[in-house]
């Protein structure tokens, strides 16, 4: 394949682990420089939250972290109810400022994360036991015996259990890896001259449209899926 | 020569079979126009629910579009890690 296209997964540094063979690859160096950004962020808040004066009014970047932490709040609380929402907004920040940050930095030139199938199946497995530990806390036995409903249809409704985080974890990953293999294309088979300005408007519908849409659609799905199961 | 034959023959048809696989796309591109028209026809009754309405849209078009997306996985394997021609 030519040299100028870049789709896949390269590895620049390799060391021998236990008689395997490991990969630093340029998802590595991507997703350390996200958490390395979001670390310095979370302390520069902490130190504007500690510094804050409840007696006067807010400055600028107090202002800003009030505004991101109450959306999250707030989407929070209209799907998961206000009984039950407070032990996830946590959880469901956490994700979404992580998956915002990894979809959209393909506009920075370095290769998100996302588009590598390891880390979108982390994110739904760890959705997959949140799903089912809520469900055994607040339907007991019953979140298992409900899989024998109609007794013929048990195998659809087990492969029904397991197809989400499979499903969740497929649809990420796809979109994020179609469009990192369409802007690859662009950059690769086109003429110089033509890479003047229209890649950009490209640039704003696959990564950051579709990357916003797709962090969304991830955290929303997970907060439909948990509050399924919870009693009232 | 007639195993490298088979190999050459092998990725002709898996870059075909790749092709044909995405036809897969017109379900999805057919569902996500019919939610998005009848949310514009929502927006149009009610226009004091624009913003459940865009949320409830944009959430099942994405649930929609698995399919689609399942068949381009299908269709990059073939392309990049087509297991047959290792």
């Amino acid at each position: 394949m030519d040299n100028s296209l870049d789709l896949g997964i390269n590895g620049y540094y390799h060391f021998e682990l236990f008689g395997k063979t490991f990969w630093l690859t340029n998802t590595h160096i991507s997703i350390i420089i996200i958490v390395s950004v979001i670390t310095i962020l979370a302390i520069l808040a902490n130190r504007v939250i500690k510094k804050a004066d409840p007696a006067k009014k807010p400055g600028k970047a107090m202002n800003v972290i009030e505004l991101v932490v109450e959306a999250i709040d707030s989407i929070t609380r209209s799907n998961m109810g206000d009984k039950h929402f407070f032990g996830f907004c946590n959880y469901i920040g956490t994700l979404m400022i992580f998956l915002v940050l990894s979809n959209t930095v393909g506009v920075f030139g370095l290769r998100p994360p996302t588009a590598d199938y390891g880390i979108t199946l982390g994110l739904a497995l760890i959705t997959f036991f949140l799903i089912h530990i809520n469900g055994f806390r607040y339907q007991k036995m019953k979140h298992l015996t409900e899989l024998f409903h109609p007794i013929p249809l048990t195998p659809i409704n087990i492969i029904g259990e397991l197809a989400t985080p499979v499903s969740m974890s497929l649809r990420l990953f796809g979109n994020i890896l179609s469009g990192t293999i369409i802007m690859a294309l662009i950059y690769g088979l086109l003429p110089k001259f033509m890479l003047l300005f229209w890649p950009g408007v490209l640039h704003i519908y696959f990564d950051l449209f579709s990357g916003a849409i797709q962090a969304f659609v991830f955290c929303m799905l997970t907060m439909v899926f948990i509050s399924k199961n919870f009693d009232d | 020569m007639s195993g490298e034959f088979n190999k050459f023959f092998v990725e002709g048809m898996a870059c075909l079979g790749a092709g044909i696989g995405m036809i897969a796309g017109m379900g999805p591109g057919m569902g996500q126009g019919y939610a998005a028209g009848q949310g514009a026809s929502a927006v149009g009754r009610n226009p004091g629910a624009r913003g459940s309405v865009m949320t409830t849209m944009l959430l099942g078009q994405a649930v929609a579009e698995t399919t689609g997306l399942y068949s381009l996985v299908v269709a990059i394997i073939l392309i990049f890690a087509n297991p047959y021609t290792k």
